[in-house]
């Protein structure tokens, strides 16, 4: 047992340890239970071949500039491998487009594309801010009290001022689908291909799903220090992010166990008294901060009958159904790209050759099925990052969807199927790739969810949509990060502001429980 | 169970006794079955019930079986109230809430055995109750169709039963429960009712209703027994001071108007919520409540004249709105004009004055009268028989 007055952070993933750091850094004596034997969680670099390394996470676009700053996180060990990637939608005849923050480009590509590009990129950015803008605050409740009322009359008065006609535009599309933006502004497919793979990167969705215009702009809502929708790759993997909030949540004094998973959150009467591990030992805490999803935290680690009945009902229907497969290829040397140079295998690579492909990849997944074409976003660390491979050798890294949590036939058999379909596709753009492949490692979100313990295999620990955003996620009474249950907050992306390397949803929590 | 896609509302296991009764041939509807407002003459049988006893047909009531072994943890969670208090063979009143702490439905709790319970109540409930049930590990079903039920009050009740056959009835107290041999099946009697007297509640198997309504008839012909239709019980249920879904507060699952639905506190149930009891629907709420206050108090009114005052506006002496009545009624037995009133917060303490604006109707004229009427503590009809152990044989 350890002092009644520690605060006990159940999961070291990136919001675990960000809330950790805050936590500390305000002088809480601070208890972090990582159950793995690393700190991370999806977001930790390990060697999945000997001597290869990745990160389930592998890009970086929204990892807050501000939490960056004050974790001091290039201080503690944080560099950047590649910063502002351009995408390159990959053609099966090898003419590619490249997208950039200030254009695209590709043989015959129409002239008004690039013009409705730029604007798509305006609006698109402009009306992306608008959700940044919320990412470092606690959401507001709907009720009467003035504190919500404000919050609620600036996040209206941030909408009004986009003026007359980018206002009206942005309720016009911010709760429809991808398809029929790109189709209102582009003619070329491999263009509206590549934005609308934005659009449903690790969602329960295709572009014609609604929300999916929502999706796009909440994965553009980061800056990291770049142009709206920035993506980079750390040195060192995606753990080179979470070592450095560790180390930054160590300085400030937080005490960090790896392999100490929790089975339960104690409860006293009515109040949290802290967590029992799975070895049987018990950690007396006055408060509980879990960075596990919410529907793992209440209906797993404390129980359902702790909570109201409503309460318990509205977790247990959170939306996380997991649809991205992860591939890492471990490389005997650099693959051919067809029409792609040496150069541009660096960048971020999508296969998504039309938006109608895109819808048909994912109506699979409605039926419980794998797609049987199905869309990727490629990259290939290892040529910006030599600590990732042996010398000489690379790894690919990869994002497959659409591969449901819950496969009809079960993935006991379907995943064998389902690499040799990715390898299929892969090998369309890139003929060499199985020659230059030593080992191949897919992980379904079955596996997702066993070994990082997220409910659903879901990346964002619950669907990005308006349904489950602000004050509705993960569910109303719990949106300010504390739940009904005395002593017990959420800190994971399961709340606001959501999923991807962030940190803010941490950063909140550790705020909503100094506010107390 | 019942198809309901080919028919709504059914005969009831009684139908064929209810039918030869029911000299005025008139039927209503209760939940999914055929019910009888009057057999014959409201009075006579609201008189049986005071004076003799009566036998109302309650199979219609919705019943549920919670069985498993958190069925206990699970009810606590569900009610308000704390259930551990009700032993096996008990019966227990109880409201429950929603999470804003409205009153979704009241009922009884009868603690059959260890880890099984019979809910009954007003309103169907088995959505809510399922969506209850999530980690928990109990079995939650609706049995409405699968037991006949039938209500046996008033003063002769006892000794009817006693005649009956049923040995050692008289040693039953006030909502304890048990069962007896009846030609070869069980019958549970619990002694439990609507109407604030001594009375008692009859439940078995739907293939032996109609034996039961016999055997009760052929005991009861020298102790005034009669069949009595759902009027008569409204009146009865009045000067007991017993609140009716739908009628006294709105229940909370069917509002579209949240603000008309009412928290315990506000029907006069407190005392049916136990906040050391560890958590249950509607807590936090309740405490803010209990913090903030209530908005309105339901309140027993003792009017003056004789006439009912149905669905009427309360006022305070200086003509400000308090309230409306829900149900009212001119009592035969209090021999007084009553009513059950909702009043807004904090009016309507035990004493405080108010004027009830009473439309009535004299040979097709309508006229007005505002009557003094005063709140009173007590409920109108309240004889020691209800709780008397075994009761005085009438």
């Amino acid at each position: 047992m350890t002092d009644s007055s520690t605060i006990v952070i159940i999961g070291g993933g990136h919001n675990g340890l960000v809330c950790a750091s805050y936590l500390a850094k305000a002088g809480k004596k601070v208890t972090v239970l990582e159950a793995a034997e690393q700190v991370g969680g999806a977001a930790a670099t390990r060697e999945f071949a000997p001597g290869f390394k990745a990160s389930c996470a592998h890009l970086l676009y929204l990892l807050d500039e501000e939490i960056s700053q004050e974790l001091a996180l290039e201080a503690n060990g944080l560099s950047i491998a590649k910063s502002d990637l351009a995408t390159i939608a990959l053609a099966a005849d090898g003419n590619h487009r490249t997208l950039t923050a200030d254009g695209v480009e590709g043989v015959g590509l129409p002239a008004q594309d690039q013009a409705a590009y730029a604007e798509y990129r305006r609006f698109m950015s402009k009306f992306a801010n608008i959700i940044s803008g919320l990412h470092n605050s606690i959401p507001p409740r709907i009720t009467q009290e003035r504190g919500d009322l404000i919050q609620l009359g600036k996040l209206a008065l941030k909408i009004r001022m986009l003026g007359q006609d980018d206002m009206r535009e942005f309720l016009r599309i911010a709760g429809i689908n991808i398809y029929d933006i790109l189709k209102e502004n582009f003619e070329d497919p491999l263009l509206q291909g590549a934005l609308s793979l934005d659009a449903v990167l690790g969602a329960f969705s295709g572009p014609r799903s609604n929300n999916s215009v929502f999706t796009a702009l909440h994965r553009m809502s980061g800056n990291n220090a770049g142009a709206a929708g920035a993506v980079s790759i750390p040195a060192g993997g995606m753990g080179a992010v979470t070592q450095a909030l560790a180390s930054a949540a160590a300085k400030a004094g937080a005490e960090i166990r790896i392999s100490s998973p929790v089975r339960k959150i104690l409860m006293d009467d009515m109040r949290v008294s802290g967590v029992e591990l799975e070895d049987g030992e018990q950690i007396a805490a006055a408060a509980v901060v879990s960075n596990a999803d919410p529907r793992t935290t209440i209906m797993d680690l404390l129980g359902a009958r702790q909570v109201e009945a409503s309460f318990a009902r509205r977790i247990n229907n959170i939306r996380a159904k997991g649809n991205a497969a992860k591939l890492h290829l471990a490389l005997d040397g650099l693959p051919e790209f067809k029409g792609l140079s040496q150069a541009q295998l660096g960048e971020r690579l999508l296969i998504a050759p039309s938006v109608e492909y895109v819808e048909l990849a994912f109506n699979h997944c409605k039926y419980g099925e794998y797609s049987a074409s199905p869309v990727a976003e490629i990259t290939i660390p290892s040529i910006h990052d030599n600590s990732l491979a042996p010398e000489g050798k690379h790894v690919l890294s990869a994002i497959v969807q659409y591969a449901p949590r819950n496969l009809g036939a079960g993935w006991g058999e379907g995943k064998a199927a389902f690499t040799a379909i990715v390898m299929d596709l892969l090998a369309a753009y890139a003929p060499d790739i199985r020659d230059k492949t030593l080992s191949a490692e897919l992980l379904t979100p079955e596996d997702l969810e066993n070994e990082f313990r997220l409910q659903g295999g879901h990346w964002h620990h619950g669907e990005m949509s308006l349904d489950q955003f602000l004050m509705l996620r993960p569910v109303p009474k719990s949106a300010q990060y504390k739940t009904p249950v005395d002593g017990l907050y959420f800190c994971s992306a399961g709340c606001h502001p959501g999923g991807g390397i962030m940190g803010s949803a941490g950063k909140n929590a550790a705020n909503a429980l100094l506010g107390q | 169970m019942q198809n309901h896609y080919e028919n709504a509302v059914y005969p009831s296991p009684f139908h064929s006794r209810q039918k030869q009764h029911n000299q005025l041939k008139e039927w209503s509807r209760w939940a999914d079955y055929l019910s009888v407002p009057a057999y014959w003459c409201e009075s006579m049988e609201y008189f049986a019930g005071r004076n003799a006893c009566g036998v109302f047909d309650i199979t219609p009531m919705v019943k549920h079986r919670v069985t498993g072994p958190d069925a206990l943890p699970y009810l606590n969670r569900l009610m308000t109230r704390d259930v551990r208090k009700i032993k096996p063979g008990r019966v227990g009143y109880s409201v429950w809430c929603n999470e804003q702490g409205r009153v979704i439905d009241d009922g009884t709790i009868f603690h059959l055995a260890e880890g099984d319970y019979r809910i009954c109540s007003q309103e169907h409930q088995i959505d809510w109750f399922m969506t209850n049930a999530l980690g928990f590990d109990v079995t939650v079903a609706e049995d409405t169709h699968d037991v006949a039920g039938l209500a046996l009050q008033g003063p002769t009740s006892c000794a009817v039963l006693k005649d009956m056959g049923l040995k050692g009835i008289e040693n039953l107290t006030p909502f304890g429960l048990t069962t007896f041999d009846f030609e070869g099946t069980e019958l549970m009697v619990s002694r439990t009712g609507f109407t604030g007297d001594l009375g008692y509640e009859l439940w078995i198997d739907p293939e032996h209703a109609e034996r039961l309504w016999d055997r009760l008839f052929e005991a009861g012909e020298l102790r005034g027994i009669m069949a009595m239709g759902s009027d008569a019980l409204e009146l009865l249920r009045i000067e007991a001071g017993f609140i009716l879904a739908g009628v006294d507060f709105l229940p909370a699952m069917e509002a579209v108007r949240p603000t008309h639905t009412r928290s315990p506190f506000e029907l006069g149930l407190g005392w049916l919520v136990s906040f050391d009891k560890g958590i249950f629907n509607g807590r936090q709420a309740l405490l803010e409540e209990k913090e903030k206050g209530s908005r309105y108090n339901l309140v027993k009114l003792d009017i003056d004249g004789n006439k009912p005052a149905s669905q009427s506006y309360v006022y305070t002496p200086n003509k400000k709105f308090a309230g409306t009545v829900t149900s009212a009624m001119w009592s035969p037995s209090a021999k007084a004009s009553i009513a059950l009133a909702s009043l807004e917060a904090p009016l309507g303490k035990p004493g405080e004055e108010f004027e009830v604006e009473i439309y009535y109707q004299r040979e097709l004229k309508w006229s007005r009268v505002m009557a003094p009427a005063r709140v009173v503590k007590d409920v109108f009809w309240d004889p020691p028989r209800k709780r008397q152990t075994p009761p005085a044989d009438f």
